[in-house]
């Protein structure tokens, strides 16, 4: 059942991005080019996005518990801390780029479009390249951490 | 403001919102979709059900569209192959650093007033203007 109303949330999602026009880099481009014809669709989408968000989010707050699951995983991290700073750093030049965040670039995979789907694929090894890293940042440093800790 | 389209952005917007709180509501999962892919990929996963069947309906979106005549574009993409293999690496992996791109920060972080994800879409937002700014207009351009 999870995997059905996840299957379900993916589907509108994908139908909100489709609708929005935000699957088209050109139109994110636009929003993000300050410096031309600014185009602030983006800031709509994102506006309409959480006032709904928001409403769901306090019924639940009011509620206790999702329907389908046990608990609901917030992130319990709330430190600004480097990683944090960085990685949105390294997102937003790649976002610059090309006006493709992770969305968008999935949903287009549908138009079977080459630079997509290499897009995509380089995506997917960037993800797998910070795991990898980061695994060997926590073996380097969990000695010193654990001692501290312990 | 020639392409501004407020009605189909708010529309899809709201839509994009509704998917997000039916998501927690339902399962308790933030969508976020570098969480949620990454989670997929991430070697040893255990929980990768949710995942896949998000990622499935996400993709399944435009297909039904497609098979309803609905005209679908293609994406323009940059015609330079290093700057579409250097911008999907720096997407994956600073999303993964950073812990959540447009949708985990930009939507469902700030809808709770997550101090770190106002942080991480200020700074997302910014940097990418920055470098459409020196793409386009900047030296040389």
């Amino acid at each position: 059942m999870p995997a059905l109303a996840s299957l379900a949330c993916g589907f509108v999602f994908g139908w909100g991005l489709l609708i929005s026009g935000m699957m088209q880099p050109a139109k994110v481009l636009g929003f993000l080019d300050v410096l031309g014809p600014w185009d602030p669709t983006l800031l709509v989408v994102m506006a309409a996005a959480l006032v709904v968000s928001a409403a769901g989010f306090a019924i639940l707050q009011r509620r206790g518990r999702p329907y389908l699951a046990p608990q609901s995983y917030w992130s319990s991290n709330t430190v600004i801390d480097p990683p944090l700073i960085a990685g949105a750093a390294l997102f937003g030049i790649g976002w610059g780029l090309v006006g493709l965040c992770p969305g968008p670039a999935l949903v287009n995979l549908a138009t079977l479009s080459a630079p997509v789907i290499v897009f995509v694929a380089a995506m997917a090894a960037g993800m797998l390249m910070h795991d990898l890293w980061w695994t060997r940042q926590v073996a380097r440093w969990s000695p010193h951490s654990t001692a501290a800790d312990g | 403001m020639a392409n501004f389209t407020p009605v189909s952005a708010a529309i899809g917007g709201a839509l994009i919102g509704l998917a997000a709180a039916m998501l927690m509501l339902f399962a308790g999962r933030i969508a976020g979709i570098s969480g949620i892919l990454g989670g997929a990929l991430a070697i040893g996963a255990t929980d990768r059900g949710w995942r896949l069947a998000f990622l499935a309906g996400l993709i399944l979106a435009p297909v039904t569209a497609m098979l309803a005549g609905i005209r679908v574009p293609m994406p323009q993409m940059p015609a330079n192959w290093l700057i579409v293999i250097g911008a999907g690496l720096l997407v994956g992996f600073g999303t993964r650093l950073g812990g959540g791109c447009t949708s985990g920060h930009g939507v469902c972080g700030i809808a709770r007033l997550s101090p770190r994800s106002i942080a991480a879409t200020c700074i997302f937002v910014g940097v990418a203007m920055l470098t459409v700014a020196i793409m386009r207009h900047g030296i040389g351009g």
